[in-house]
């Protein structure tokens, strides 16, 4: 079935689009340089509603889904990776919260991401990347508390400049593995919860990846997400929808270095004709072109998968994996086609190059991703 | 109260403008925007809604897709829209399109502390005549090219702008305003004002919604009640290929003059 999108979603992408090239494209060279989000561009993200996409209506938020998420992370990444992923990470770290947090972790925690205050989630340690189940940082129960130890690295969304809250994955009881992890939700500031080292990274320089570290850190019992030992699946369901954010965010990155490269190869002249005329060119288009549309058709179709309440773990994990994989392929040869002014700093094809190496790392790897593809077909 | 706003959708300048054969344009195969000067008076009468909780009601005359562009300032925070549609409103001049919004408005009913909000000019035409001409034809007090803007009670007082100046203007309501670009940076959509745009009421102003207001009359509305003639459209031919001359000496102005001389501009 072709993918008709509302009316609704179309004026979304328009607003998008309109927000991105005026608000996000002329500050993104300068955020990336000073490694970090202008908070006048976050706090504007957060008026005009993005932070509070997904968040029901009755906690603040707009209510909407998993395609008008992949629209927005799609269209904000053409202009800057960085605001795509701050955006695509919150949308999906209070998930959790939503789909099995208690009424009042719900009434406490979702208006303040809807208004902007940015949302974490914590899964990744030193010991755990691949390997969820490697989890060590331990939430140990004391009277009406959690005390939790242990260190997050890695973390999107939580670090010197940013993060309001955070979902962690803990261990509660060790003895089970995975079936003894769960979910606590600490606020920024908590006594004993410190943000560690903020990564320097190759690409999405502008956004906080940080480590988070808990010494004794006293957290109400009232802050888990659900119920004890649930955590691991709670994490692992909020991932397919953070797949489909990423692979979103890998789309929109593509997109704008073809076009980029489109409109660089018609007014490029060497050798007396515009190098659109070059018929090994323009392959190298219609190779890029294809990859581009081919993500595309995967992404919107796990979105409204998603959106229709069916299972999407597979074409999820597919999407990501090929999504990412063009993301690199289309800006690795938007580079190559821009040769030396690609390479410079005073254009955008630099930049988008290092931000898209990202994405077939973080939200499970490729090689990740191909372990839960090939399990599904084998099941 | 209602804060009114006239808007007008236009050709999209940045890509292809088609003309029909009797010279109007052919907007039905033109991308379009909404005026520009357009969202500086909507974004005037959100501000009063802001400030006053007034209703915000879009109005404009156009084909039926034109409410694609009402549900779009009702995302930007309108309240309601008003189409005027109708073929017998097809090809309208300056003239007869306000005789038509006019008498829109005198359908809508016009509140003693209401004000309509119009752009200084639209972009396809450049005329700014609209505008004045509907508080002519309601014989309402207006107040154009409009660069500030405070009301109190019944009383505005606008900074009216001139080429040479500024002058400050005090009018009672209902009153019509024509903004400028200069009078505020117009909002973005918001994301919850997109989830409800569509829940909104838009009314259709047909030919039998109007036809009993005074103002409308074949002879003053449509393609031949306009009494103005279209002799020809055309797109300018490109400019010849310059040329430069180098050099700074006599033999360079030499040459100048013998080609002026030539061309007998000297």
């Amino acid at each position: 079935m072709a993918l008709q999108y509302t009316k609704e979603q179309k004026m979304l992408r328009a607003l998008v689009k309109e927000f991105a090239d005026k608000e996000v494209g002329p500050r993104a060279a300068e955020m990336d340089r000073n490694e970090s989000m202008d908070p006048t561009l976050l706090k504007m993200l957060g008026d005009l509603g993005f932070m509070g996409l997904g968040i029901p209506v009755e906690y603040g938020g707009a209510g909407m889904g998993m395609m008008e998420k992949s629209i927005v992370v799609e269209e904000l990444a053409r202009k800057d990776a960085a605001t795509a992923e701050v955006m695509s990470v919150h949308n999906m770290a209070y998930l959790a919260i939503l789909k099995h947090g208690s009424e009042e972790l719900k009434q406490k925690f979702l208006p303040i991401a809807a208004k902007g205050g940015i949302a974490a989630f914590a899964l990744t340690e030193p010991s755990a990347g691949s390997d969820a189940a490697g989890v060590q940082t331990t939430a140990v129960a004391d009277g009406d508390d959690y005390i939790i130890n242990g260190s997050k690295c890695f973390i999107s969304n939580m670090g010197p400049q940013e993060g309001s809250f955070v979902t962690v994955l803990v261990s509660t009881d060790p003895s089970k593995g995975s079936k003894g992890f769960s979910a606590i939700v600490v606020e920024r500031g908590t006594p004993g919860f410190t943000i560690g080292k903020r990564e320097e990274k190759l690409g999405i320089r502008a956004a906080d990846v940080s480590e988070l570290i808990f010494e004794d850190c006293r957290v109400p019992k009232a802050n888990l997400v659900g119920a004890e030992g649930k955590g691991f699946g709670y994490f692992m369901e909020a991932l397919d929808s953070g797949r489909i954010g990423m692979a979103s965010q890998a789309l929109g990155i593509a997109e704008e270095a073809l076009d980029l490269s489109i409109e660089y190869l018609k007014v490029r002249v060497q050798f007396g004709k515009p190098l659109s005329k070059q018929q090994g060119l323009q392959w190298y288009l219609a190779d890029m072109g294809t990859k581009v549309e081919a993500a595309r058709a995967l992404i919107y179709e796990a979105a409204s998968d998603m959106d229709r309440g069916d299972p999407v773990g597979k074409i999820a994990a597919i999407a990501k994996y090929y999504a990412s994989e063009i993301g690199v392929q289309v800006t690795d040869k938007a580079l190559q086609l821009h040769s030396g002014y690609g390479y410079m700093r005073d254009y955008p094809l630099e930049r988008m190059y290092r931000d898209a190496r990202i994405i077939p790392i973080y939200e499970g790897t490729s090689e990740i991703q191909k372990i839960i593809i090939s399990r599904e077909l084998l099941k | 109260m209602k804060a009114i706003v006239c808007v007008k959708q236009v050709p999209d300048t940045s890509g292809k403008v088609a003309v029909n054969p009797d010279g109007t344009l052919d907007r039905a195969s033109m991308l379009t925007i909404v005026n520009p000067d357009d969202m500086n008076a909507v974004e005037a009468a959100l501000k009063l809604k802001d400030e006053t909780g007034c209703k915000v009601v879009v109005v404009t005359m156009g084909p039926p897709p034109a409410e694609g562009m009402l549900r779009q300032l009702m995302a930007m925070g309108a309240d309601e829209g008003v189409l005027v549609s109708a073929r017998e409103f097809g090809g309208s001049d300056t003239f007869a399109t306000s005789q038509i919004l006019a008498a829109a408005l005198n359908k809508m009913g016009l509140d003693p502390d209401d004000v309509v909000f119009c752009g200084r000019q639209a972009i396809d035409g450049d005329t700014a005549q609209v505008g004045p001409q509907i508080a002519e034809k309601l014989g309402m007090p207006q107040i154009s090219y409009v660069a500030d803007i405070h009301k109190e009670g019944s009383v505005i007082v606008c900074k009216r702008m001139l080429e040479d100046g500024y002058m400050m203007v005090e009018t009672q309501t209902p009153c019509l305003l024509t903004c400028i670009k200069e009078l505020n940076q117009p909002r973005y959509m918001s994301i919850l004002g997109i989830k409800d745009c569509y829940t909104k009421p838009v009314t259709v102003y047909d030919y039998n919604a109007l036809k009993d207001d005074p103002l409308i009359d074949p002879t003053t509305i449509g393609l031949k009640g306009s009494p103005t003639n279209i002799l020809t459209s055309f797109t300018p031919p490109l400019k010849g290929v310059g040329m430069m001359l180098e050099g700074t000496g006599k033999s360079t102005t030499d040459q100048l003059v013998g080609m002026l001389a030539a061309k007998h501009v000297i």
